[in-house]
């Protein structure tokens, strides 16, 4: 048996991270699964899966306020969550960060809750090219409604922001930007650290959709000083249907609750109703119990395994497939950011992605197609749709050569 | 295996689509979209009284849906519109159902393979949906959601 200390400078070992992901080792179509679609959803290791069975089995009651003691094992379990989120996103306190479906829901919050009491008539938002459609329409809905303007950061070629660009939209109208950490379509990692100075030298708040930044990077709300962060459980290898969303405390005090309901009040009465201090106030109604207390045990994990590790693994994948793909005749990589996560997105001359994804499909190769929830960016690039192979710190290289092999195949049939 | 999905017939018709052009002289017209891929397809059919006469479409799709609509456009000519209509319905029929493969449908039977792919089914009916509404003189721009 190997020492404690030549485990922990041990090189990245894949094989046996691949062993705590059982949904890995079937077979699809006769073929060994090959996952390559985590920026969708991550996989589940079976630490995360045993809390939720865990908290069925044995711990389920109902969170807050009950005196007995399932309810205060499964309060304890839930809010030790939020202690992890705290450590995970450096957050000053438990209190700036809210449980959340996701980050839809964390970007609805804001949009609904600051937005409608904050922005009015010819005060402008600022988005960008890069954004997923959960970072476009709520801020449409919010100008549509109060005759604001939204406006969008460019990119260039590669699919990097274009700040020179950025920095002639802002404004002393600018009340928001909000723009993606990692681009869930081509991977480009935006400088959101200046980006957010820049925002807060005109005056404007930032919201950052981190839904594809917090699997791939260490995040640190304070040091980016994002006024808002959010981020989704289910892309950390975490449970679908939570998900964090962090803020300053000074601006969610300032907000009105986003919904109604038990849990976020202190008192009501048919005339009044006080509210509940934060994180509280925002967290109405019987919340995803046992998808919080998931999202714990995948901090931990993913935390254990370390996010420089992750990262830079990851980085080394990236480089692979980038090269092995480069070599295919015909194929185009889309979105070559200087700095980019482990996202391949491309397209192949005369073959529409739909029927590359299901000829991989039949090959146990699984990858995304269509338009990545971002058809802005896919328009910018004339494309209607990209196959994207996004990929995780549980995947291989043999993985990508099963890709490029399965990319074959493709050629054979449809050349 | 894959190969009972893309059958030489709808290689041949992806690659090389027939009708594939605009109408200006098309009584009916109608557009057609599959927000799942963003596929967008403008039909066009002549009518000549309660027969039609002439189709043809344009669009950019995966094999599945050009090849559908090539076909599509191949058979539909001669046909009365009610004949069409009934011909949709079969056709919807094999990509949906288990029902043994009619001998009515002449070419369109390469796409039985469709209905072990789910996934695929609204790329070989957006033509069709697209004609429905093209007969129908709805004119709006359908989308295959409505399935």
């Amino acid at each position: 048996m190997s020492s404690q200390t030549s485990l922990i400078s041990a090189p990245f070992d894949v094989e046996k991270i691949r062993e705590d992901f059982p949904v890995l080792k079937q077979f699809i179509h006769g073929k060994p699964l090959v996952y390559l679609d985590s920026a969708a959803t991550a996989q589940k290791p079976t630490v995360v899966v045993d809390s939720i069975r865990h908290f069925h089995e044995v711990d389920c009651a109902n969170i807050h306020r009950g005196v007995h003691e399932l309810s205060q094992r499964s309060t304890a379990a839930y809010e030790e969550t939020r202690s992890k989120a705290k450590q995970f996103l450096n957050s000053k306190t438990t209190n700036e960060l809210i449980f959340v479906r996701g980050t839809t829901e964390g970007i609805n919050l804001v949009a609904s809750s600051w937005g409608r009491k904050n922005v009015r008539e010819g005060d402008e938002i600022v988005i960008s090219a890069l954004e997923h459609h959960s970072n476009i329409v709520p801020w449409q809905m919010l100008c549509e409604e109060k005759g604001a303007k939204l406006r969008v950061i460019p990119m260039n070629d590669r699919g990097e922001l274009l700040l020179e660009e950025y920095a002639k939209l802002l404004n002393p109208r600018t009340r928001m930007v909000a723009v993606t950490h990692v681009s869930n379509a081509l991977g480009t990692i935006n400088p959101i650290k200046e980006m957010i100075a820049m925002a807060h030298q005109a005056g404007a708040l930032t919201l950052i959709d981190g839904a594809q930044a917090a699997p791939h990077l260490k995040v640190d709300v304070q040091d980016l000083d994002a006024d808002f962060y959010t981020m989704s459980g289910h892309k950390v290898v975490g449970p679908t249907g939570i998900g964090i969303l962090y803020g300053k405390a000074a601006l969610l005090n300032a907000m009105p609750p986003y919904q109604g309901g038990g849990d976020m009040i202190k008192m009501v009465t048919f005339e009044k109703t006080t509210y509940a201090d934060l994180p509280y106030k925002f967290e109405a109604g019987t919340p995803n119990i046992a998808g919080g207390i998931g999202l714990g045990a995948a901090f931990d994990y993913v935390s254990k395994i370390g996010l420089d590790k992750i990262a830079a693994y990851e980085h080394e994948l990236l480089l692979y497939g980038t090269e092995a793909l480069s070599r295919i005749p015909g194929l185009r990589i889309i979105g070559t950011a200087r700095e980019k996560a482990a996202v391949l997105s491309f397209v192949m001359e005369g073959i529409h992605p739909h029927d590359i994804g299901t000829v991989l499909d039949r090959q146990g190769i699984a990858v995304r197609t269509g338009h990545h929830c971002a058809q802005p960016v896919m328009d910018w690039f004339h494309v209607p749709a990209t196959t994207r192979a996004s990929l995780a710190f549980y995947n291989t290289t043999a993985e990508i050569d099963a890709l490029i092999a399965g990319l074959g195949k493709v050629k054979e049939i449809f050349s | 295996m894959v190969d009972d999905l893309y059958q030489e017939t709808i290689l041949d018709h992806s690659k090389h689509p027939r009708n594939c052009h605009a109408m200006p002289d098309a009584n009916r017209n109608a557009e057609g979209y599959n927000p799942l891929c963003g596929d967008k397809l403008k039909l066009y059919v002549k009518m000549d009284g309660d027969i039609v006469k002439d189709a043809s479409f344009q669009g950019s799709g995966c094999a599945i849906s050009t090849a559908s609509a090539s076909l599509m456009t191949e058979s539909l000519k001669g046909k009365t519109r009610a004949e069409a209509l009934v011909l949709l319905d079969k056709f919807h029929n094999l990509l949906t159902t288990d029902t043994p493969v009619g001998k009515d449908l002449g070419k369109l039977v390469v796409f039985c393979g469709v209905r072990d792919y789910p996934a695929r089914v609204k790329c070989a009916t957006l033509a069709w949906h697209t004609l429905k509404s093209a007969l129908e003189g709805s004119g709006e721009t359908v989308t295959t959601d409505t399935e």
